[in-house]
């Protein structure tokens, strides 16, 4: 039998160990895998864990990979600090896009970057809105947020298809389905370096992260909106008993989360893509809720669960282009390598005991 | 041990051991029962009781130590040996599943198989034997606690044990439904069934057996007879110092103006579980304590959401303070204008357990320090403001803490809740709440919280004690009201009352169902 007793105290010896011990483990098994499915172990996991690192350029790649990544991530941070389960940041991300991406299209000649930043504004808005659906059904009606939240991820994405082969179709796309361009006003640019010129596709959106965690960290640690928020997630009748709405915070953190979600959403595709089409989001609201509880639910942390996870996939889109390994194999690697970082922080809050007898 | 073999000894158990992680819960811990005998097992909470009948029932595996019954070693891996060997158990939290019948809840605790049919014939028949009156065919949630009881020592006698376990069976019972229970355990030790009895009541210890060994931080320190020993005894072996008796002053020359009024309050229910609160009126001085007696789940947590401010009033003439109706403030507003509660629940209710104890403090101060700040001032108001007051209340309440500033979690039980005492009286509130005040808190503890509402009320308070120990209402209460099943009795000054008075009041209308099965 196996029995977890809980530590006093998180070991401190094993948040150093835990992590270094599930990258050798996930190894281990990567290894066993891919010489079982006849590729080749060693040239994988290059491509897997080095190549993303091999040149400067895909370096800043990875931070540009984890840009939605981490913003979406924040904002379910609150949600699930405070045991609101926020399951739909996928729908919000795309509304928000979406709300934006119109606004913009109604100034097809405008050049002033005040454009972007209106449409910061304006996907904030649009993911809140899509968040505030749940958000009303939950403090009003107590319906589950988990299923609303997700099944709107469902309609957003019909609606988005819909928008972008109907109204806003470009009569220019030749029958795809995409949105004009966006105006200059709207698009993000690249940074570009003295003496380096651009470093892959890092763009000015990654500043919205450099103001975002500090500021995200202040809120959490040092204002009572975040104590409040902290107080629901851990003892919902202590809220009440200091006097804290939970209709209220439910509302906020609901509303942040599906606003920081649209506000990633109008990054990355005026950063990336620069016009609407069905596909804008490629999974970024839920992969970031791994990020989230890998990030464990810190704002630093998040940061770093972020650029882990971004370098995998981009380390596993190499694998799939230079040697033909299925989507499905790197994505077993991702999961295995998930189970073990999961695994390895369950270590570091319990013992584990064996014992062979019944 | 010369005389050994002149005792009829049923059970022994021997230098048993039992830790978890670092602490150890049972150490060398010596029992002898005899056949016939109702043995008491008295300690602190935490002492080790429930451990070592766990032991004995097979639920939890000792390190070390053997049991022997008649004398042969044995060993007892599970419940089902434990109920194969003749020993029964009921618990201090029933196991019985509410929405079955009586009669299929012992169906599913038999190891032997038996018709449905016979099954109701055996258990009526037991329920007359034993005076257990019980309708085997109702549902059980529909049972009041004592009748659940009832099932489950029916469910046990279904064994025909040798040794019946019950571990503080008389907690959530009326005086009158513990005068019943004693004499059926009285009947079952005269027929030859042994009774180990778990409690910290020492008059009931007292009254019902004839012998009792104290337990203390995990060892067995005596085993002594119950006839020829006193309360004082008793206590003062299990707590290992005197103990120091409550100081009432009863001169009291302060003016008894009404503090808090509560008037034709109603509020139905809104859980599926809770109670409704119907039409209760009250009223308190200050300078007075009023007890609210009754059994747990009959409106006491209603009616403490309701004082608190956790929940609103219906209307707003429901409460008063002062003359003032309150009846829609927020537990912030009455918080600020002198309300404190202490609610029944101290980790996650009263407290936070994995926060510090400043930002415990913080949880209930937080108002105080949004007064003249500016509007990023308040933004930015956290649980580091709290450090000093929370110092100041963990020096002045005696809390003893493990490391300065712990989680709340950190704290044992009473020592938690020092603290929370200390952190309502630190807001020196004109009107102060109880809800079970000394629950399983150890009696050193448990006096100095008495004592603290007796110079609360002394220096001009107002107090509402709602608790389910009768000990503890009649040693503080100026005057007494039961709730029951939602609604509040008449209240009666402490003088006027007496215990089998509030014990009939507890139990509603217990008295004329037990004439109803009676003439079944």
């Amino acid at each position: 039998m196996i029995t977890f007793t809980p530590r006093d105290k998180v070991s401190n010896y094993w948040t150093l160990i835990g992590p270094i011990l599930s990258i050798i483990l996930t190894v281990i098994f990567g290894l066993l895998i891919f010489t079982f499915l006849g590729f080749d172990p060693a040239e994988t996991l290059y491509q897997i864990f080095i190549s993303p690192f091999s040149r400067i350029d895909r370096v800043s790649d990875i931070f540009v990979k984890a840009c939605p990544l981490i913003i979406v991530g924040i904002g379910l941070m609150f949600c699930f600090k405070a045991n609101v389960w926020n399951i739909g940041a996928e729908g919000q991300f795309i509304m928000g896009t979406l709300l934006a991406g119109a606004f913009a299209l109604l100034f097809p000649n405008v050049e002033t970057k005040l454009l972007i930043i209106c449409m910061l504004f304006i996907g904030f808005i649009g993911g809140a809105l899509w968040a505030f659906i749940p958000a009303i059904l939950k403090t009003r009606l107590n319906v589950n947020e988990i299923l609303v939240s997700l099944m709107l991820v469902y309609v957003a994405m019909l609606f988005i298809d819909f928008i972008v082969r109907g109204p806003l179709r470009d009569p220019m796309s030749f029958g795809f389905p995409l949105s004009k361009p966006y105006p200059e006003g709207a698009l993000i640019n690249k940074i570009s370096f003295p003496g380096i010129g651009y470093l892959g596709q890092l763009h000015y959106g990654i500043l919205f992260i450099i103001f975002l965690i500090p500021l995200t960290w202040i809120f959490i640690n040092k204002t009572l909106g975040g104590f409040k928020i902290n107080v629901l997630g851990s003892a919902p009748k202590a809220a009440r008993f200091a006097g804290f709405s939970k209709d209220k915070i439910t509302m906020t953190v609901l509303l942040l989360s599906g606003g920081l979600a649209g506000v990633a959403g109008v990054i990355e595709v005026s950063a990336n893509i620069g016009q609407l089409q069905p596909e804008v989001s490629f999974g970024y609201g839920f992969t970031a809720i791994i990020v989230a509880f890998l990030g464990r639910l810190s704002p630093v942390g998040i940061l770093f669960a972020g650029v882990i996870i971004a370098t995998v996939k981009l380390g596993a889109d190499n694998a799939q282009m230079t040697m033909g390994i299925p989507k499905v194999v790197t994505g077993l690697f991702e999961g295995i390598l998930l189970f073990f970082l999961l695994t390895g922080e369950t270590l570091q809050k319990y013992k584990i005991k064996w014992s062979w007898n019944k | 041990m010369g005389n050994k073999k002149e005792l009829d000894i049923l059970l022994e158990a021997i230098k048993i051991n039992k830790q978890f992680g670092s602490f150890i819960a049972n150490q060398d811990i010596d029992i002898c029962i005899e056949r016939g005998e109702i043995h008491a097992l008295l300690g602190e909470n935490g002492a080790g009781k429930s451990t070592l009948v766990k032991i004995l029932y097979g639920i939890l595996k000792p390190e070390s130590g053997t049991i022997k019954i008649n004398n042969e070693e044995i060993t007892i891996s599970s419940p089902n040996v434990a109920r194969k060997n003749g020993i029964g158990m009921v618990f201090q939290h029933f196991s019985l599943f509410p929405a079955l019948t009586v009669a299929e809840n012992i169906l599913i605790a038999l190891d032997q198989k038996i018709k449905f049919k016979d099954l109701i014939l055996r258990i009526k028949e037991l329920s007359t034997e034993w005076e257990l009156f019980i309708d085997p065919l109702k549902i059980v949630s529909e049972l009041s606690v004592g009748e659940q009881q009832r099932v489950e020592i029916i469910r046990c006698l279904m064994q025909n044990p040798k040794l019946l376990i019950m571990d503080e069976p008389t907690s959530v019972l009326t005086p009158q439904e513990i005068e019943n229970l004693f004499k059926i355990l009285k009947r079952l030790a005269s027929s030859g069934c042994s009774i180990l009895y778990i409690s910290h009541k020492l008059e009931e210890i007292i009254e019902l057996a004839n012998k009792v060994t104290i337990l203390k931080s995990g060892k067995s320190i005596a085993t002594i007879d119950a006839k020829n020993t006193t309360t004082k005894y008793l206590a003062e072996t299990m707590v290992g110092k005197e103990i120091t008796t409550l100081k009432k002053v009863q001169s009291k020359n302060l003016s008894k103006g009404i503090a808090l009024e509560i008037r034709n309050l109603n509020k139905a229910n809104t859980s599926d579980f809770g109670i409704s609160l119907t039409n209760i009126n009250v009223t308190v001085n200050y300078g007075e304590i009023l007890g609210i007696a009754g059994i747990a789940g009959n409106g006491q947590t209603e009616l403490m959401e309701i004082l608190s401010g956790e929940t609103i009033c219906d209307k707003e003439d429901q409460i008063f303070l002062d003359g003032v109706p309150i009846g829609f403030e927020d537990i912030t507003k009455r918080r600020k204008l002198g309300i404190e509660t202490i609610p029944e629940e101290r980790t996650l209710h009263a407290t936070v357990p994995n926060l510090k104890i400043n930002e415990n403090t913080f949880l209930t101060y937080f108002p105080k320090y949004n007064q003249n700040r500016s509007f990023i001032g308040k933004i930015l108001n956290n649980p580091e403001n709290s450090l000093v007051e929370s110092e100041q209340i963990i020096k002045e309440n005696d809390v003893r803490c493990p490391e300065p500033n712990p989680m709340a979690s950190q704290l044992s039980g009473g020592n938690l809740q020092k603290f929370i005492l200390g952190r309502s009286l630190a807001n020196n509130p004109k009107v102060a709440i109880f809800s079970q005040p000394t629950w399983g808190v150890d009696i050193g503890a448990a006096t100095t919280i008495r004592q603290k509402l007796l110079n609360l009320s002394q220096t001009g308070k107002a107090v509402i004690l709602i608790s389910q120990d009768l000990e503890e209402i009649f040693q503080l209460s100026d005057k007494i009201a039961v709730l029951n099943n939602g609604n509040l009795s008449e209240v009666l000054s402490a003088n006027d009352i007496s215990a089998a008075n509030v014990g009939l009041l507890m139990g509603g209308n217990s008295k004329s169902q037990n004439d109803q099965e009676e003439s079944k």
